[in-house]
């Protein structure tokens, strides 16, 4: 069977409320231990003392935020290509779970920088683009929220998901250059995964792929509320028209 | 030539309005579509300009052969009727505005500007644009309105001369235009059926 | 396409505001600025390109929710939808009224506002050609924002939610240049970036812009 046989509501609907509980299960046993692992049964780290201990929740929302968008991306481009409406629904569905995740991780960005680098906030490269990519999430939703016609919302949203997305690639790089052209060999940059040593690196697997499921359960959840919404207005329109 | 169109469907914002809308369109022949409000005259036009893709169904022609006017005059107001007229000329292509402008006596509204002629000078105006589209169809969403007797006789004329030159037209209107060559074409029957309004398989498969 | 550029400029001078509007705020930004952060030269001039390309980017946005709405309201866009004309090259010469409307008299007035701001006189070749290559870019994207919103009755501040994240690379490379240019280091490497995001830009929103209108005229 091909896989768009999922793109059929009835199929999705039946499939995604199987799936539902044992993902919604899976993803709070991985948060569970990822974070308590983390947070409880690891050293603190020499340099940064215990404030090192946010990575486990910093480094998973702010991989499920650009996720979510590149999610959202693929999404539209189904609908746009093959008009799937669950397609649709499900960009959607992401938008408002992606913009979270993008909180979550600048507010846990900035209650580490206090601490690590004396300021909540500094126009460093990574931040600053996290920041942009927080509005273009805001747009993105505000659109939806805007088009009354569900099918000319699926369209718009989509066409503005693709030159958005465009567009949040070229400040990335603008904003690398902008950066640079302030000050000369900016130190204010984080330690990435690889530089982490193993007892912390384990802990916060399981934690990225508790966010991942929990990404992949809060999305088929409010697909499924967005599928539910859709079925309801058509009913109405058909109780209008006889 | 002659124009077909088989078994169209047409939707109104999420509502299937229409299905299985077929005709044909010889040359020469005008096609008056009557209806109650909001039987889809103006969505079954829309549908044939282009402006709506039909969800099924097949047209014989492109909706490049298609003029199409709406309720709406599309002049600018603070442009004067020959303004207005060579803008869409220049769009077209066309070199017909003398002819559009002798068909329609607009000669005296020629520089005035658009906000200051009244409904009825604009409507006339707006008609007139359709001479200088040069396609084969026009297809006219109730053009009659807020005409007077004397520039509906003239809008009448108008059609008849496109008529005798091999085009076709396509009317909603109600009243009568006393064209020698027209028939009636109810969209009552093609109304959808309660049981398969929904859009396309999608929302049938979630009801 | 030359008739429609024509028609769109002859609306803008007749129907007032088209072309002094934004100019109009882009002096009043600028003359409230050294109210807001204090009258010292030195600190003006630091913020002189940055405030320069703020101002010309908001004065773009000011005008966009009329690109397409008028046309909208009283039916010539449906003609136009159903013209020989390709939405594409509608939404080009719309993109290309709208520059010349804003971006062109901005390009041209914002080295007088520049001595307002103390900015460096030799930077002004670059705040000029950052300008002019950058505003295209503005009105394309403003344009495709335009065609995004042109079915909502207030589509204005939806839009500039749309258009600004969408400014993001043009601002930060043009005013990138100025600074630069003030502060007499080499600035063709921005300006170098910014054609190019302004050639890319030119080259695909047109598709997008027309994209959106064919949604928004179903």
């Amino acid at each position: 069977m091909s896989i768009w046989e999922y793109a059929n509501p009835k199929r999705f609907m039946q499939t995604s409320g199987w799936a539902l509980p044992y993902l919604t299960v899976a993803s709070a046993v991985c948060l569970v231990v990822g974070l308590v692992w983390g947070f409880f049964f690891t050293p603190d780290d020499f340099r940064q003392g215990s404030t090192v201990k946010i990575i486990y929740l910093h480094v998973p929302s702010a991989l499920m935020a650009i996720n979510a968008w590149l999610m959202m991306l693929v999404a539209s481009l189904i609908w746009l290509v093959r008009r799937h409406h669950v397609s649709a629904l499900a960009a959607k569905a992401a938008a408002p779970v992606g913009v979270t995740m993008t909180l979550i991780a600048l507010a846990t960005g900035a209650i580490w920088g206090q601490p690590m680098w004396g300021t909540y906030w500094a126009w460093d490269p990574r931040l600053t683009s996290f920041l942009i990519l927080f509005l273009f999430y805001l747009g993105y939703m505000a659109l939806w929220a805007a088009i009354e016609d569900p099918d000319t919302a699926a369209d718009l949203t989509s066409v503005l998901c693709l030159v958005g997305s465009v567009f949040a690639l070229l400040s990335r790089y603008a904003v690398n250059f902008w950066n640079q052209g302030l000050h000369q060999g900016a130190s204010l940059s984080l330690d990435k995964e690889e530089n982490v040593a193993d007892v912390f690196y384990f802990p916060l697997l399981v934690s990225i792929a508790g966010f991942v499921l929990l990404f992949v359960a809060l999305v088929l959840l409010r697909t499924r509320t967005e599928i539910r919404a859709r079925r309801l207005s058509a009913l109405r329109a058909r109780e209008r028209a006889s | 030539m002659e124009f077909s169109v088989e078994g169209l469907a047409c939707r109104r914002g999420e509502l299937r309005v229409l299905e299985g809308v077929g005709f044909t369109l010889t040359p020469g022949e005008a096609v008056i579509l009557r209806g109650p409000n909001g039987a889809g005259k103006t969505t079954l036009l829309r549908c044939l300009a282009g402006l709506t893709p039909p969800l099924e169904g097949k047209m014989s022609f492109s909706p490049d052969d298609v003029a199409y006017a709406g309720h709406l005059d599309g002049l600018k107001a603070q442009l004067t009727g020959a303004e207005n007229l060579r803008f869409w000329a220049a769009i077209y292509g066309s070199d017909q505005i003398d002819t559009a402008v002798a068909q329609f006596d607009l000669e005296g509204l020629l520089d005035r500007q658009a906000q200051h002629m009244s409904a009825g000078q604009k409507r006339r105006l707006a008609l007139a644009r359709l001479m200088l589209t040069g396609r084969k169809i026009w297809a006219l969403d109730e053009p009659t309105v807020s005409l007077d007797t004397q520039n509906v006789a003239r809008f009448a004329r108008c059609v008849e001369s496109h008529l005798a030159t091999g085009g076709s037209a396509i009317i909603a209107t109600h009243i009568d235009l006393g064209l020698p060559n027209a028939r009636v074409l109810d969209v009552g029957p093609f109304k959808a059926s309660a049981a398969s309004d929904q859009l396309d398989p999608f929302l049938e498969d979630m009801i | 396409m030359i008739a429609l550029l024509r028609r769109d400029l002859i609306l803008a001078i007749r129907a007032g505001g088209g072309f002094g509007l934004g100019l109009a705020f882009f002096l009043i930004l600028v003359v409230l600025v050294p109210f807001g952060v204090g009258p010292s030269q030195a600190m003006l001039a630091a913020i002189a390109p940055g405030i320069l390309w703020i101002g010309a980017l908001l004065s773009c946005l000011l005008s966009l929710d009329r690109i397409f709405q008028l046309d909208y309201e009283d039916g010539t866009l449906d003609i136009l939808a159903t013209s020989p004309m390709p939405l594409e090259a509608l939404a080009t010469i719309k993109a290309l009224a709208h520059w010349i409307t804003t971006g062109l008299p901005l390009t041209l007035t914002a080295p007088f506002l520049g001595i307002l701001l103390n900015l460096p006189w030799e930077a002004n070749i670059w705040l000029i050609a950052s300008l002019a290559l950058g505003t295209p870019a503005l009105s394309a994207l403003g344009t495709f924002g335009a065609a995004l919103t042109v079915g909502l009755k207030r589509g204005g501040l939806l839009i500039s939610l749309l258009v600004l994240p969408l400014y993001v690379p043009t601002l930060i490379f043009g005013a990138e240049t100025v600074r630069r240019g003030a502060e007499g280091l080499p600035a063709t490497t921005p300006l170098m970036l910014l054609a190019g995001i302004t050639a890319g830009t030119l080259a695909i929103l047109p598709f997008a812009t027309a994209a959106a209108l064919r949604a928004n005229l179903r």
